[in-house]
């Protein structure tokens, strides 16, 4: 074999380089695919046993003679390796490649580790980064106990494990082995800075709880045979263990890549190499695909793979999304892709900023609205809560709840639906397309992503939704000339959960306009604090201050995460000075203010328990089952009707949960504004009705994220539960469970031992929004304890509670 | 801040009530019948017809309260009707019988029906004044919780029990093995428990003689002294909920017994005709 010269010879076998392969295979290049170990795709063959592998970007469509798609790492792995067999992929095992070396005719030449040359006219790189897994270095690394990886984590009992490493690999085996054994995880740093946001929940949970131990700011010293030596803030620590797993990442083979020749941008550890658009590297002839070239999914690595071997044949070939684009497009005619993006960048400047890879990628995700004059986008109080930007024609936003002409028309390139997007609250206004127009519609998810990641994206929303912010909550009426004075001194300001804002008694020069969260206003009476009303979204709180030119009247604390746009308090007053009407209106809600506070200084435990609904998270809520206890005579015929309505899964429990005076949180959802349970959904398939209820569709996984990140705990794992019958027929004849009996019935056919093992779906309320006439829980409820309140309605609650 | 089932809808089903018997009453002053009032005449078939479909409604209930998602009324609207109308039935059915009594099935059927309903009443009566007694006496806390605490109680009783005497340790032990918190419907109901092995255990620490471990005993005291309060909360909880929940064993199957002795009061009025 040596002696013949392949075509191409692709270094690694994993998804990028094992689709380059099937594709040369298919295609019947000469090929040949160098795998250092004796199974394919090796990265992928030491996940955890039964790991649930992803297949994101979703939206992205993949392009390979390979098969994948979500599943277990067994099945992926399965398939592959069928396929490579049925595509005849000419794999050679056990052969490290050592070096590769391009001969002056432009042969490579790449040694194994058996000594074996192989000479190609094209050498694929596949090698991704975990091949090069970062050892331990202090003395003792070597010993048995430690290992860099973890295969199975029920194959472990009883131990105590010591996991190295605060990235998202250390933080899953050390959750997936605290089931069943004394885990210790050791992190370089003070908190956990590289996780994803689920893995972070989780690790902050099981620390919390004492299900796994943590020693932050902590190095290993060196390892002994049966403990860990670490080194801490406070000196050494000896951890007695019984095995150590140490995943503190990968890095590029430096050494090895520029041995062949190819150059890094930079010294930075973390550097990759620079390819071209056909991914070829410094060296003509070399490619890199994969986590190398800076794409570590799985399904951009296959996509890759076959685009490599077209290209190394020398055909173009259009991206891999182009049909997709292409559909979503539809709308505008036959129109050429590349000038489409085109023009939504140069139209659109919230995505100019984006790269090409990331604007296409968006643009997937987003719809694309092709509407008729006057046709509506959306209706005020919706609780839809996507994001839009015009590339055609315009739009006209409705100002005023009653008069649909009093409108603000949008010209191309403008962006709209953004406030619904940062308070996660109803749309304020109903939009209409005020001629033909091509609208795009982002999801709530995506906008939020480019916000957090593309500083552009930000600064741009930002700077509008300011104005907008300010003319909705604030100035209504007010023409955005005349508020620009006041908008110019504007400051996004972020709080976290029972930070103040400002302190009674402190000088008041700035109100804040609460965009997103909400917060408490309280006051020092008698020596102690009073809550006295609860303020949401959309609201101004300090402008008491800065009308009566006297220090602060109350503190302000928020509440949950909280945005407040903050204003100079001078601009303020020089524009009540110019508008008379603004300044009416801002002093009657000052009037009553006053009124209110004084109301409430009067009955501080109404105050007491709005501060308590607030620590128990209601305060996030857009909707919130509370209890009366002076009502409620624990019949649980509240629970009993949600598992009904439900198909035999209560997603309430009425009994759990804090109560203070008669006022009873049980656990149960509450629809937050800006829900947890969404934050790291894979699927995507929690979402948001047009009543603001937050639930989930059928294309959930059971993969426990939401459960994991609802702070609640009101979302629960749960298999499909038993076919349930009449009332009658369980009365007279026995069938099936009675009513709100739990599903046991059918178990009793089964063998002792036997386990029901259905794949189990995140469940939780969906408020009842597929039954006519309401929440089944506050229906059923024969006295009126039960019932449904959104957070603008506590100050009823808390004043009316005895 | 939410209405009883007294007051629900301003009222509204007491309303109605009320109009119906007041009807009956005007219509049973204004009637002049051959003879003494009775069953049989016009008016006694009209209010026979009306009391009837009205038990046949209130049994309704038990059903309607387990048919869950369905329906336009909440199930408070539903219980705020049984009650009024429940009332309602008693003047109803007595005009119906124009204070006709005597040793038969009628009178029998008369007599379940007003136990029906003066149990309804008391299961009105414990509705409203109980739950408000129930939480104050949790003071916040979950049973499970109320049980939790108890375990650690018993928990920390027992280590210190071990460090003392043998007559105290056995006091002590037993108090943590014999404590029983519910029980039978009379034990659940009396509230508390004559012969508490805690209070018993207490009792015996407070009484026996110091032979040293001042400490120990001391802190065994004091334990003893929370798990009886904590007892006492519970047993407290646990009473509390029976009753609200034992107005119904006599309140249900009475009613059935009701629908019954119904049946064979019209079959046997139509029957002796």
């Amino acid at each position: 074999m040596a002696g013949d010269t392949y075509r191409i010879a692709i270094v690694g076998s994993g998804p990028g380089g094992l689709s380059a392969a099937g594709h040369a295979a298919k295609l019947g290049v000469s090929h040949v695919l160098l795998e250092r170990t004796d199974h394919l795709s090796d990265t992928i063959y030491k996940y955890q046993r039964g790991k649930y592998v992803m297949s994101t970007p979703d939206i992205l469509p993949l392009r390979s003679d390979m098969p994948f798609g979500a599943g277990k790492r067994e099945s992926i792995l399965d398939h592959w390796n069928k396929q490579t067999a049925e595509l005849k992929v000419n794999v050679r095992y056990n052969s490290e490649v050592k070096a590769i070396q391009k001969k002056d005719d432009g042969v490579f030449h790449l040694t194994c580790g058996d000594g074996a040359v192989i000479t190609a006219e094209n050498v694929i790189l596949a090698i991704g980064l975990q091949g090069n897994l970062n050892k331990l270095t202090c003395p003792g690394g070597d010993l048995p106990l430690v290992q860099y990886q973890l295969d199975d984590p029920e194959e472990y009992e009883a131990e105590t494990i010591v996991v190295i490493g605060a990235g998202d690999a250390g933080v899953e085996n050390a959750i997936a082995l605290s089931k069943q054994n004394n885990v210790v995880i050791i992190n370089r740093e003070g908190e956990f800075l590289r996780v994803k946001q689920g893995n972070l929940t989780l690790i902050t949970n099981a620390i919390d709880k004492g299900v796994i131990q943590c020693f932050y700011n902590a190095e290993p010293a060196r390892v002994e045979p049966d403990a860990i030596i670490l080194n801490t803030a406070d000196g050494e620590a000896r951890v007695p263990c019984n095995r150590i797993i140490a995943r503190i990442g990968a890095a590029a083979p430096r050494k090895f890549v520029e041995s062949c020749g190819i150059k890094f941008p930079s010294a930075d550890r973390a550097a990759l190499p620079e390819v071209s658009g056909t991914y070829e590297s410094n060296v003509p002839g070399m490619y890199i695909i994969g986590a190398l070239g800076g794409y570590p999914l799985i399904k951009q690595a296959m996509n890759q793979g076959l685009e490599v071997v077209e290209y190394i044949l020398g055909n173009k070939i259009a991206p891999a999304d182009e049909p997709l684009l292409k559909k979503k497009f539809a709308g505008l005619g036959d129109a050429d892709i590349e000038a489409v993006i085109a023009e939504v960048r140069a139209t659109i400047p919230v995505f100019s900023g984006l790269n090409p890879l990331l604007l296409r990628e968006t643009m997937l995700e987003s719809d694309v609205h092709v509407l008729k004059a006057g046709e509506v986008v959306f209706r005020r109080n919706d609780y839809t809560n996507s994001f839009f930007t015009i590339l055609r024609g315009g739009v006209a936003i409705q100002l005023s709840p009653t008069d649909p002409n009093v409108v603000v028309k949008l010209p191309p390139g403008a962006f709209f639906g953004e406030m619904g997007l940062i308070s996660g609250r109803r749309r304020t206004a109903t939009v209409v397309a005020a001629s033909d127009c091509v609208l795009l519609e982002t999801p709530r998810r995506t906008m939020l992503k480019l916000v957090k990641s593309i500083e552009s994206v930000r600064r741009t929303l930002d700077q509008t939704a300011i104005m907008r912010q300010v003319q909705t909550h604030l100035a209504p009426g007010v023409s955005t000339e005349a508020l620009k004075p006041l908008v110019e001194t504007a400051e996004i300001k972020r709080f976290k959960p029972g930070e103040l804002i400002f302190a009674q008694g402190d000088k008041g020069d700035d109100m804040h306009l609460i965009r997103s969260g909400s917060c408490t206003v309280s006051m020092r009476v008698g020596g102690r604090d009073i809550v006295l009303s609860y303020v949401p979204s959309g609201n101004y709180v300090g402008e008491m201050a800065l009308l009566s030119d006297s220090p602060r009247s109350a503190t302000i604390r928020a509440a949950n995460a909280t945005e407040t746009v903050r204003l100079q308090g001078d601009a303020f007053k020089a524009l009540l000075e110019r508008e008379p009407e603004l300044k009416a209106k801002v002093e009657a809600k000052f009037r009553q203010r006053i009124m209110q506070n004084e109301q409430m200084t009067r009955r501080p435990e109404a105050g007491n328990i709005i501060q308590f609904l607030i620590e128990q998270g209601v305060g996030e809520g857009t909707d919130v089952l509370l209890i009366d206890e002076s009502l409620c005579v624990h019949c649980d015929n509240c629970e009993k009707a949600c598992a009904e309505t439900h198909g035999g899964i209560s997603r309430l429990k009425r009994e759990a949960g804090p109560t203070f005076a008669t006022i009873h949180v049980p656990t149960s959802c509450r629809h937050c504004e800006h829900p947890h349970c969404m934050s790291d959904c894979p699927p995507n398939a929690i979402h948001r009705a047009p009543d603001g209820e937050v639930y989930i569709d059928d294309s959930c996984i059971g993969c426990g994220n939401c459960e994991q990140n609802c702070p609640y705990g009101v979302i629960q794992l749960a298999a499909p539960p038993e076919v349930k019958f009449d009332i009658f027929s369980w009365l007279l004849f026995g069938k099936g469970p009675g009513p709100g009996e739990e599903m046991s019935y059918e178990k009793k056919k089964m063998a002792p031992g036997e386990k029901v093992d259905k794949p189990k779906r995140a469940v939780k309320c969906d408020m009842c929004k597929d039954i006519a006439g309401g929440a089944s829980c506050v229906r059923a409820c024969p006295t009126g304890a039960a019932m449904r309140v959104s957070p603008e309605e506590f100050m009823s609650v808390a004043l009316l509670t005895k | 801040m939410q209405e009883s089932i007294l007051v629900y809808r301003d009222h509204l089903y007491f309303k109605v009530a009320l109009a119906a018997v007041l009807a009956a009453i005007a219509a049973y002053v204004w009637h002049t019948p051959l003879g003494a009032p009775n069953g049989g005449t016009w008016l006694g078939y009209t209010l026979g017809v009306a009391a009837a479909g009205l038990m046949v409604w209130l049994a309704w209930f038990g059903v309607r309260k387990r048919r869950y998602g369905v329906g336009k009324l909440k199930l408070e609207d539903w219980l705020s009707a049984h009650v009024y109308l429940g009332l309602a039935l008693a003047i109803l059915a007595t005009l119906h019988a124009g204070f006709q009594f005597g040793w038969n099935v009628h009178t029998l059927l008369y007599a379940m029906m007003m136990i029906v309903i003066v149990s309804g009443i008391v299961g009105v009566y414990f509705y409203i004044r109980f739950p408000r007694i129930v939480t104050d006496n949790r003071r916040g806390l979950t049973t499970e919780i109320m049980l939790s605490q108890l375990a650690d109680l018993d928990r920390e009783i027992r280590q210190l029990g071990m460090t003392l005497d043998d007559a105290t340790n056995a006091a002590v032990l037993k108090a943590t093995q014999e404590t029983a918190i519910s029980g039978s419907l009379v034990q659940q109901l009396r509230g508390f428990d004559p012969d508490c092995a805690t209070s018993a255990a207490r009792e015996f620490v407070e009484s026996s003689e110091s032979k040293g471990h001042d400490v120990a005993r001391r802190q065994l005291l004091s334990r003893l002294v929370r798990k009886e309060e904590l007892l006492r909360r519970i047993r407290r909880d646990v009473q509390l909920r029976c009753l609200l929940r034992v107005w119904l064993l006599v309140h249900v199957p009475v009613s059935i017994a009701c629908l019954v002795g119904l049946l064979v009061h019209v079959v046997t009025v139509f029957y002796y005709w």
